[in-house]
């Protein structure tokens, strides 16, 4: 078995030879427990589904849905499988073992087709035997019929949200996984269940059933999330008595020790606050496979800034004698590996082609600031980044968290992970960050204690529910336009008329048009964003994350239904790149220089550039595009950008609070390509289009500093985050003179505003090598708009996405 | 070319406003100190035979044609205004004879497979284009770098520049070979910060051999801003069957030993044939006297900056 840790040492063709390797520090214990989690194969469990419907056959209509929720939740923590790995120290899984994923049917019950293309299909495979396929369908399937959450959102659409809907204009997010992207503060560290259920309890005795009229929903609620603590302590203590007993029956004395250990970790948390530097650690892990268990949120979940919650516990112990680095960093690693268990649960029709990954975006926010200002660099820090570069696994996700006043070493360090190709970890400016949050209206302290949650979405942790809604694809929108509302691929009508642009005098009639036909479908998009909302309210409450989530017990409230002291709601926008640039050929050539005609570019666009390559050549090569510090096109991308903003700004949503705009893509750019025929900026039918706020693959032409000066001029604070990938050829980064020079220029982008930026190193040989023989390259991690993911593991036209992305070679 | 032509380029002065460069690269990590923005002038009088950027050797504009993007569409063979083009099995081809170098081919070539390599630009304009980069020389001590060709080619412009970009703060390094007048080197000297040198073989026959021009002038003018506690850097490329023999190194090392001031430090650049590419698209033949020229191994440079070393100079490898 070729694992990552074995691989010989990179060529010299991705690194200069003259480096010194890093050290692999990894422990007997870890690279165990690490190849034991990477060879693991995906599969579906359908214990989770067969508990909940049981119970929902026995329970449903008895109980407030609150309630039904948190003792649904109380029934799995009770009666699924508990497990301890052989060697683990952090325990707990959300199936009955390792990458076994549960499903949950209350949302998306899958049919047996799904799961049989699932368990067959080539990529991001997940298995499933026939009698539990059977099983699904005899118990489960019937029961869901007619009541999940997806069949009752597809029951309300209307058909104007349908055309578009299916012609790829945008994407929902919540068809069939619960609105989550949530990480979290400090708190789980300095309170234990029993104290979240005393201040419940507290609450509770004040409600006012007298003057206040939501106190009967908040009463069935805060008991509800009290039922949801209990819940937790019923599982940690079903992992005590689990340890004990396989302590007793272990012959080596070491481990049984160990057991022992954890037995008396696992009796402490959750059920009262940690005190000890492990404890801590499976505090969180406890929460987080919670969080993950009662709902199916997408990005399941993150610990924030893991680094600052588990300093003063290391500083603690480490000053008392009672922890040593060594032991700290082989906790870490059992983290870290834990995380990579949890493969994301797998979706279903045009989900499962926008967002194709077994990645579940756990972000880990490395650095910072801490609430007070201060520098949030720590040890800890320093030992996640080391872990991060031995363990090399696909997940958790890891970002360093760069503000004016982190240290350079720090940033430097980051560099040199991310110079060993891994695509970890992603680079975040946390001064502009702040000032999103605060834009947005949280206050200094929640703003500095805020983050990135799965990809590059900003929100105060622990204390909002930020729901991203879906991709916008903003390239198809100028598509429709000029095709005047008909979708040219499927030839269906897709949007409203505004105009033959066949009778467009000018660019700004036809920048007209595309901004009319862009409000259409936003204002669409919310509308059934705001009804989606009110069904999670309703049906499908989060008891447990409202434990753990500022000011839900304060208010009564669920996470989903207004609780968090913050409620936003992102539209993420993909395609800057694509857009800019089909906007700047329109307007430089067609109507500026008049050396195209609208009728022969739509010809060419429609017929895919069919015999006119010499027109798409001319194209792309002389037309100003986004990405190259040059003024004609970036004021065309800061145009766009502004009008996204004002189109989705400010438009309310059901929490009393607003929609912001997000430039967020993760996979989805593939997918919108893929629904669109070419575009006026030369790209060809069914390409990826630009992800993010990158530029257009290969269009960026002036090396990264222009890119970032491009990027630079767009005002960043106005959105929830940007998303910037750079691809970086190994010969960038040989010295370590590179390395230093790759800081100055992540510090020089941040000087900018910039938000996000993150880096794949690798050459084009090893991707086309990895094509022809993939079983060598399993271990190939490329990031890529927002995550990381095996290059193997990705679809064709993600790999080619990859390859064709702008090298940066310069001898 | 001759020496006695190289020469006369030598003593040329250019007085046009405009200067003549054939590339402009922004993020450029190897050209100096910090992340710097890298200007090539058109123009050397040296010849070297492994030069990997050939299209900077000539001073007048060159046409540049790359198959590989040529889609054949033939644009360009009609707007050719004096029928010097013709589309073959190969290709466009050019015939010298009836070219002017007017550069309609060029301009509506939609694939930019033919090109005018050398471009004119106005001192303003490469001002602005310089003083885009301001926000990361700020971050990294970077700046700005001369190179070519030969900068010294073009000493008004490039005074002018160097004075520019003195009044502007920004960080000047100049890359020379100091196959100039020592009056000229003196001068542009007290205008920037820091010369990259190449020292490229000691023996000066096949120094005239390999490089078209004897070295003498070169040492000279090194010997002379060493004396005059002028910060400079040494590179050396590596070519294995040129310069990478035992003698040369050892009398290299000796030279740079025997220079007065501190200099402990040597830059090994080691050879690639990328210099190839760029002949195919020129129409010019690479290496035409077949000399068998190669990478020098790892353990060669292992030996050669061992060598250097015994004489109190650390070598480094790359950039």
């Amino acid at each position: 078995m070729t694992t990552i840790a074995q691989r010989a040492p990179k060529s010299v063709s991705n690194f200069a030879s003259e480096r010194p390797q890093c050290s692999l520090g990894m422990n007997d214990r870890i690279k165990r427990l690490r190849k034991e989690s990477f060879d693991a194969t995906p599969s579906l469990s359908i214990e989770r589904a067969l508990i909940e419907t049981e119970f929902y056959k026995e329970n449903y209509g008895k109980y407030p849905i609150p309630m039904l929720r948190a003792l649904n939740f109380m029934e799995l923590c009770k009666k699924k499988t508990i497990y301890i790995g052989k060697d683990e120290l952090i325990v707990g899984e959300r199936g009955p073992k390792p990458k076994a994923v549960p499903t949950f049917p209350e949302l998306t019950c899958h049919s047996v087709e799904d799961l049989h293309v699932l368990n067959t299909r080539d990529l991001q495979r997940y298995t499933i035997s026939q009698a539990d396929i059977d099983r699904y369908e005899n118990e489960v399937i019937p029961y869901w019929k007619g009541k999940t959450q997806r069949e009752r959102i597809f029951a309300h659409v209307p058909q104007e949200w349908r055309d578009a809907y299916e012609a790829g204009l945008f994407t929902e997010f919540m068809e069939q996984r619960a609105p989550g992207h949530t990480a979290l503060d400090g708190k789980i560290y300095r309170m234990g269940m029993l104290d979240f259920k005393k201040q419940i309890a507290g609450e509770l005795a004040k409600l006012d059933f007298l003057n206040d009229p939501d106190a009967t929903d908040k009463q069935e609620e805060l008991t509800a999330m009290s039922v949801s603590c209990d819940a937790m302590i019923v599982f940690a203590e079903r992992h005590v008595a689990l340890a004990l007993e396989m302590s007793e029956q272990e012959k080596d004395p070491k481990r049984a020790a160990e057991l022992k250990k954890i037995a008396e970790v696992c009796r402490r948390v959750p059920a009262h606050a940690p005190q000890t530097y492990h404890e801590a650690i499976q505090m969180y892990w406890f929460v987080h496979l919670a969080t993950i268990t009662e709902l199916n949120g997408w990005d399941a979940m993150n610990p924030g800034h893991f680094d600052q919650h588990l300093a003063p516990f290391y500083e603690k112990e480490v000053a008392a004698g009672t922890l040593t680095r060594d032991e700290a960093k082989e906790l870490m690693s059992c983290f870290y590996i834990k995380v990579n268990n949890h493969t994301a649960p797998p979706k279903v029709g045009i989900t499962a082609k926008e967002s194709g990954t077994y990645n579940d975006f756990v972000n880990l926010n490395i650095g910072g600031i801490k609430a007070d200002g201060s520098d949030g660099v720590s040890e800890v820090s320093y030992i996640m980044l080391e872990v991060l570069e031995e363990i090399h696994l696909l997940q958790p996700g890891c970002s360093i968290h760069i503000s004016s006043r982190t240290p350079d070493r720090f940033l430097r360090e980051g560099c040199k992970v991310i110079r060993q190709g891994h695509g970890y970890p992603s680079v975040f400016n946390t001064d502009t960050y702040v000032n999103e949050l605060m834009r947005q209206g949280k206050s200094l302290h929640d703003a500095r204690e805020g983050g990135c949650s799965g990809c590059i979405e900003v929100g105060a942790f622990g204390k909002e529910a930020y729901l991203l809604t879906g991709y916008l694809n903003v390239p198809k929108i100028l598509e429709v336009t000029l095709h005047n509302g008909m979708d040219p691929v499927t030839g269906k009508r897709a949007s409203i008329q505004t105009g033959d642009p066949q009778t467009f005098k000018s660019f700004e009639d036809l920048y007209a048009a595309f901004i009319k036909q862009l409000h259409y479908i936003v204002d669409m998009k919310i509308r059934v964003n705001n009804y989606i909302d009110k069904m999670f309210a309703k049906y499908a409450p989060a008891t447990l994350l409202s434990v753990v989530t500022e000011d839900c017990i304060t208010k009564g409230r669920d996470y989903y239904n207004n609780g968090p002291r913050y409620n936003t709601t992102y539209i993420q926008c993909t395609g800057l790149g694509t857009i800019t640039d089909s906007l700047s050929v329109l307007k430089k050539h067609v109507f500026e220089d008049k050396t195209i005609s609208m009728k022969k570019l739509l010809h060419a666009v429609d017929c895919n550039f069919e015999g006119e390559e010499a027109l798409r050549q001319f194209i792309i090569n002389r037309t100003p595009f986004f990405g190259n510090d040059d003024a004609y096109a970036d004021e065309i991308a800061v145009k766009v950008y502004d009008d996204l903003y004002d189109a989705i700004e400010g438009k309310p949503n059901t929490k009393g609070e607003c929609f912001h705009l997000n430039m967020l893509s993760t996979t989805c750019h593939v997918y919108f390509g893929k629904v669109m025929g070419a575009t006026p900026n030369g790209r060809l039918a069914g390409k990826a289009i630009s992800d993010g706020t990158s530029p257009s693959h290969g269009a960026d032409t002036h090396g990264p500093s222009a890119v970032v000066k491009s990027l630079g001029k767009l005002d960043q604070v106005k959105s929830g985050g940007t998303l910037l990938n750079q691809r970086f050829m190994p010969s960038l980064l040989k010295r370590e003179s590179d390395v230093v020079k790759l800081a100055q220029l992540i510090r020089s982008y941040f000087a900018l505003g910039g938000h996000h930026i993150q880096f794949n190193i690798v050459d084009t040989a090893t991707l086309k090598a990895a094509q022809s023989t993939p079983e060598d390259y399993r271990d190939l991690l490329v990031r890529m708009a927002g995550y990381s993911d095996y290059f193997n593991d990705m679809n064709d036209d993600l790999q080619q996405d990859v390859i064709a992305r702008t090298e940066n070679e310069a001898f | 070319m001759t020496f006695s032509r190289m020469s006369s380029l030598v003593q040329k002065t250019r007085l046009s406003e405009m200067a003549l460069l054939f590339d402009i690269k922004r993020y450029a990590i190897n050209d100096g100190p910090g992340i710097r923005i890298t200007l090539f002038f058109k123009g050397c009088p040296l010849n070297c035979i492994w030069c990997h950027n050939p299209e900077g050797i000539s001073p007048e504009k060159e046409k540049m044609y790359t198959l590989r993007k040529c889609i054949g569409c033939c644009t360009c063979v009609k707007a050719c205004p004096n029928e010097a083009l013709k589309f073959t099995s190969e290709g466009i081809v050019t015939d010298a004879n009836r070219c002017k170098l007017c550069g309609k081919c060029a301009e509506v070539c939609p694939t930019k497979a033919m090109e005018i390599s050398g471009t004119e630009y106005s001192v303003d304009y490469l001002m602005k284009e310089i003083e885009k980069e301001t926000l990361f020389f700020d971050q990294s001590d970077g700046g700005v770098t001369f190179c070519g060709g030969e900068p010294l080619m073009h000493p008004d412009l490039l005074k002018r520049l160097l004075i520019l970009c003195g009044q502007r703060g920004i960080h000047r390094v100049v890359d020379t070979s100091l196959f100039a007048r020592p009056e000229l080197v003196m001068e542009v000297a007290l205008l920037s910060e820091l010369f990259l040198v190449d020292l490229k073989m000691m023996d000066s026959g096949k120094h005239r051999y390999f490089c078209g021009v004897p070295n003498e002038l070169i040492l000279s003018n090194i010997r002379m801003i060493a004396e005059m506690g002028i910060p400079f850097m040494v590179r050396i490329p590596l070519i294995k069957g040129v310069n990478t023999d035992k003698e040369n190194i050892t009398r290299s090392a000796e030279f740079l030993a025997s220079l007065p001031g501190i200099r402990r430090e040597v830059a090994l650049l080691p050879y690639h044939d990328i210099a190839k590419n760029k002949h195919d698209k020129l129409g010019t033949l690479y290496n035409q006297d077949e000399v068998p020229m190669s990478t020098p191994s790892e353990e060669e440079i292992h030996h050669i900056r061992e060598i250097f070393l015994r004489h109190g100079i650390t070598a480094t490898v790359g950039g």
